[in-house]
């Protein structure tokens, strides 16, 4: 019980940079929510329930277009695909002696940073730590949507479009760290961009919406990339624990990359 | 048709939690095959660049100064500082851009 209450309260501790980072982000998503026509209960009611960076943004798109639920949810499952990978690392490191039903709950908070954080832990992880993130982590994302739809329209227009761009700059600090020293994560990258580019510009695919320019391009560049390029060990900065496991993998096969 | 902006929600939020919820639960071993383990590995790279570039261009009132916004990021970011740090000084830049121009 007491290791709970500690492992709680570090999580808290370590979930604070999370907080201010979601507050800066979910305040840029309570704006474009408010643009998009949602009260603020919808756009609180949406973030507490779905606690998703890309997803959000991706939604309200897709809303205000009036597409179909099934596109909602083909979109929503190819953007937060991600999360499934994040899970599984997740459920190898979790405490087996802690009861099956905290994973219901730790699932709730599986984002990308509360994956980058708690799983760098040593050790197994305590689920009453991922309680102390997402305690700090879901208050920031919900106030600063609430705060965004609300004062949206008081800030000056010159701030509003200077925070617009706040989710593209988070965006860019998820996936250019582990680029740097990785050519190939740094072509697949600029391939991406290129890719959406042409996409936008060419009148021949100006039919498909942006959720399924998502769709696609994500299922075509990284089936493809995943194909020629198999992940090696150190590609992956990021995901420590599937690294570990790599390099036991490539120490099981004799060392071979 | 008109749509509920609340099934919306609750579509988004179920597909969403399952995502997360089925690995814990039940995938309890290490995935084996590489293959959807490197596609895994490739997706978020891919999804978040798609949706980065060149919506970015269109985020701010003003091109250039989403632009100069958008090479600050690059430039943070490459060099390692935190998100926060990255999507502030963004902001910033773009807000700085903006008076001058």
């Amino acid at each position: 019980m007491k290791d709970n209450i500690v492992a709680w309260k570090n999580g808290v501790k370590d979930g604070v940079p999370i907080l201010l980072g979601y507050f800066a982000v979910s305040f840029t998503f309570g704006i474009m929510a408010k643009n998009a026509g949602l009260t603020p209960f919808e756009a609180v009611f949406m973030s507490i329930t779905n606690l998703t960076s890309a997803g959000q943004f991706a939604a309200l798109g897709i809303i205000s277009a009036s597409s179909t639920y099934f596109e909602m949810a083909v979109t929503q499952f190819i953007l937060n695909l991600r999360y499934c990978l994040m899970s599984c690392s997740i459920s190898q490191k979790l405490d087996s002696q802690k009861n099956f039903w905290h994973r219901f709950l730790v699932a709730f908070g599986v984002t990308d940073e509360i994956f980058g954080v708690s799983v760098c832990k040593n050790g197994t992880l305590n689920p009453f730590y991922n309680y102390g993130l997402m305690s700090a982590a879901i208050p920031g994302w919900t106030l600063g949507t609430l705060l965004g739809v609300l004062s949206g329209s008081i800030l000056p227009d010159r701030i509003i479009s200077a925070l617009s761009i706040a989710i593209y700059g988070m965006f860019l600090a998820v996936i250019i760290p582990p680029a740097r020293g990785n050519k190939l994560l740094a072509c697949i990258i600029m391939i991406s961009m290129l890719m959406s580019l042409l996409f936008t510009k060419l009148s021949v695919f100006s039919w498909i919406s942006g959720g399924f320019k998502i769709i696609i391009l994500t299922v075509l560049i990284a089936g493809i990339a995943a194909l020629l390029f198999p992940i090696k060990e150190e590609n992956e900065e990021e995901l420590t624990d599937f690294s570990e496991q790599s390099a036991q993998a490539a120490a099981s096969r004799g060392g071979a990359k | 048709m008109s749509h509920n902006i609340y099934i919306y929600i609750l579509v988004m939020a179920g597909v969403t939690y399952l995502i997360r919820l089925l690995p814990l639960t039940l995938i309890r071993k290490e995935i084996k095959n590489n293959y959807i383990k490197s596609f895994l590995y490739y997706v978020p790279f891919v999804t978040l660049a798609v949706m980065t570039f060149p919506a970015i261009l269109d985020a701010t009132a003003n091109r250039w100064a989403a632009l100069g916004g958008f090479i600050v990021a690059v430039l943070l970011a490459f060099r390692g500082q935190s998100l926060f740090k990255v999507s502030l000084l963004a902001c910033l830049s773009v807000f700085v851009i903006e008076l001058i121009i």
